[in-house]
Formats: C-alpha cells, sequence, structure tokens
C-alpha cells in the first residue's frame, strides 16, 4: 500500500513537472491517469519493494555523488586514452563477484559498472559479474572492489524481518 | 551574475561537445565493437549530461530545467540497461571481444597497432 501511494505521489509529481499547467482540467486528468497507472501496475503485480525501491531514496542519494565523480574521473582517462596518438588500450574479459544480497542491487551494481565508461557488464549470473574493460586501469579500479562494497552498503536490507524483501517475487501487498 | 550563470553554461556546453566529439572520434578509432561501447559510454554519460547542464543554466530556474534534469536522469537509467543488452547480442552474436594477452601475445599486439594505425 505504501509503495502504492508513493508511487501514485511520483508519478503525478511527473506529471506535474511534465504539463506546467495548474488547472482543474489538466488536474484533474492527471489524477484520472495516474490512478488508472497504479491500478494496471497494482494488477500486473510489478509495486513492491523491487519495481518502486522506495527504501533506497535516502541511500541512493549518498551513493550518487560518489558514483558522479567516478564517472567523470572514469570519463577523463578514456577520452585521454582515445584521443592519445597511440590508444594504449588493454581490453581485457574478466569474471567479478557481487556482494548484493537482492537482485535489484545486483542491477544497481552492473549499471553502474555499465555507467562508468571503460568497464562494461556483459553477462550476470547469478552473483558473477562478466565485465570488458578497455584499459588496465579500469580494469584494475573495478577489481578493487570499491564499488562492490559501496552499492553493498547502500542496498543493504530495508527491513529485514520482513519477509518479502527475501524472496523475489513475494505476494502483492 | 548573467555573466557567471553564461560563463559556467557555455563552459559546459563545450565540455559537452568535446565529450562527444571524443566518443565519436573513439567509436571510429578502436578496434571491435565491445571496446566502441566504451566510447559510446563517454557519450553517453559526461557528453549529453554536460550538455544538458550547461542548457539548464541556460533555462534559469523554470519547468524547463527540472525537465532537462529528467532527461539526465532517464538517460541515466536506460542508457546502462541499453549497452548491457547490445553487450550481450554481440556475444550471443558470436562477436568475440578483441583480448590482449600481456604475457605472450605482446609481439601480435604492437602487429595490430601498426595494422590498425595503418588503417
Amino acid at each position: 500500500m505504501l509503495h502504492a501511494v508513493s508511487l501514485g505521489l511520483v508519478l503525478f509529481g511527473l506529471w506535474l513537472m511534465l504539463s506546467g499547467y495548474f488547472v482543474g482540467l489538466l488536474l484533474g486528468l492527471g489524477v484520472a491517469s495516474v490512478a488508472v497507472i497504479v491500478w494496471v501496475a497494482h494488477r500486473m503485480d510489478v509495486i513492491d519493494h523491487e519495481g518502486h525501491p522506495i527504501h533506497l531514496t535516502v541511500r541512493a542519494f549518498l551513493y550518487w555523488p560518489w558514483l558522479i565523480r567516478e564517472i567523470v574521473m572514469a570519463n577523463i582517462h578514456v577520452a585521454r586514452v582515445i584521443l592519445s596518438r597511440e590508444m594504449p588500450i588493454n581490453p581485457s574479459v574478466f569474471k567479478t563477484r557481487s556482494t548484493q544480497k537482492t537482485e535489484l542491487g545486483q542491477v544497481v551494481y552492473a549499471n553502474s559498472i555499465t555507467l562508468t565508461p571503460g568497464t562494461v557488464s556483459i553477462e550476470v549470473d547469478k552473483d558473477i559479474i562478466t565485465v570488458h574493460a578497455l584499459t588496465r586501469e579500469t580494469a584494475d579500479d573495478l577489481r578493487s572492489g570499491e564499488m562492490d562494497r559501496r552499492v553493498t552498503s547502500m542496498e543493504a536490507h530495508p527491513d529485514s524481518h520482513d519477509p518479502l524483501v527475501q524472496t523475489t517475487k513475494g505476494p502483492v501487498q | 551574475m548573467a555573466v557567471v550563470l553564461d560563463i559556467v553554461s557555455w563552459g559546459l556546453l563545450a565540455l559537452g561537445s568535446f565529450m562527444l566529439m571524443t566518443g565519436g572520434l573513439g567509436l571510429i578509432r578502436l578496434p571491435d565493437v565491445f571496446s566502441r561501447m566504451h566510447a559510446a559510454g563517454i557519450i553517453d554519460t559526461l557528453g549529453a549530461s554536460a550538455i544538458m547542464a550547461g542548457l539548464m543554466f541556460q533555462a534559469g530556474l523554470s519547468i524547463v530545467t527540472v525537465k532537462l534534469g529528467l532527461i539526465i536522469i532517464f538517460i541515466m537509467f536506460t542508457g546502462p540497461t541499453a549497452t548491457h543488452a547490445l553487450a550481450r547480442a554481440a556475444g550471443q552474436g558470436g562477436a568475440a571481444p578483441q583480448l590482449d594477452k600481456p604475457e605472450k601475445k605482446n609481439k601480435k599486439r604492437q602487429e595490430e597497432g601498426k595494422a590498425s594505425s595503418k588503417t
């Protein structure tokens, strides 16, 4: 229920921001479409901690600044490699273990790897992520495991006494 | 104040354009599909974000700024997913990444380097 309400609020905020008109008719249409979407999402059984991870909100904002810094550094590194005359690349493919406990955490980790230029996650299999790295520096950066550690501490279980959290397909709330 | 905003804005726009061109150059220069994805990653992340941020400074505090911010967020969420799908599709389609084995392939790498610098 909490997730449904939160999803509705987020969607309505999105509607307001995208339309920019604050007149009765359009607000009413917005409320109607939000209601329909929340109802459809409820029927599709996708409103849960995974489809709408509100428990991550605060920690995500702590994680993003670090990720942005990391992305900028990696951008500079890869841009220098591309622009240098001899282009010193050492492409490698390696497997790395992800220590996240939920699938959502793994998705965040794999996406963060891909988002950082110089490393692309090719395949995710249970807790092993296959990564393609462009240079030795980017590969070593990832192997140091700091990103993995930070994502794991970010996803930390919302409320571990909640049995829904452990399973990926719990009953709808 | 307006001048400062303009300088910041144009600086970001210039940075973004530079990153887009670097990414485009990388798409041409890098040898195979997997390494070219890294160049596309530059365009996706710093290129697009810096241009959007520059435009946000141009728009000022208005609803347009919010929309530009939303564009950045959506790119950040969908970009990696698309890249991952592309990488998987390339792998399933039989594209083997060109690898670099430092211990024994040193000579071969130099030859490859020569070949690619000729093309």
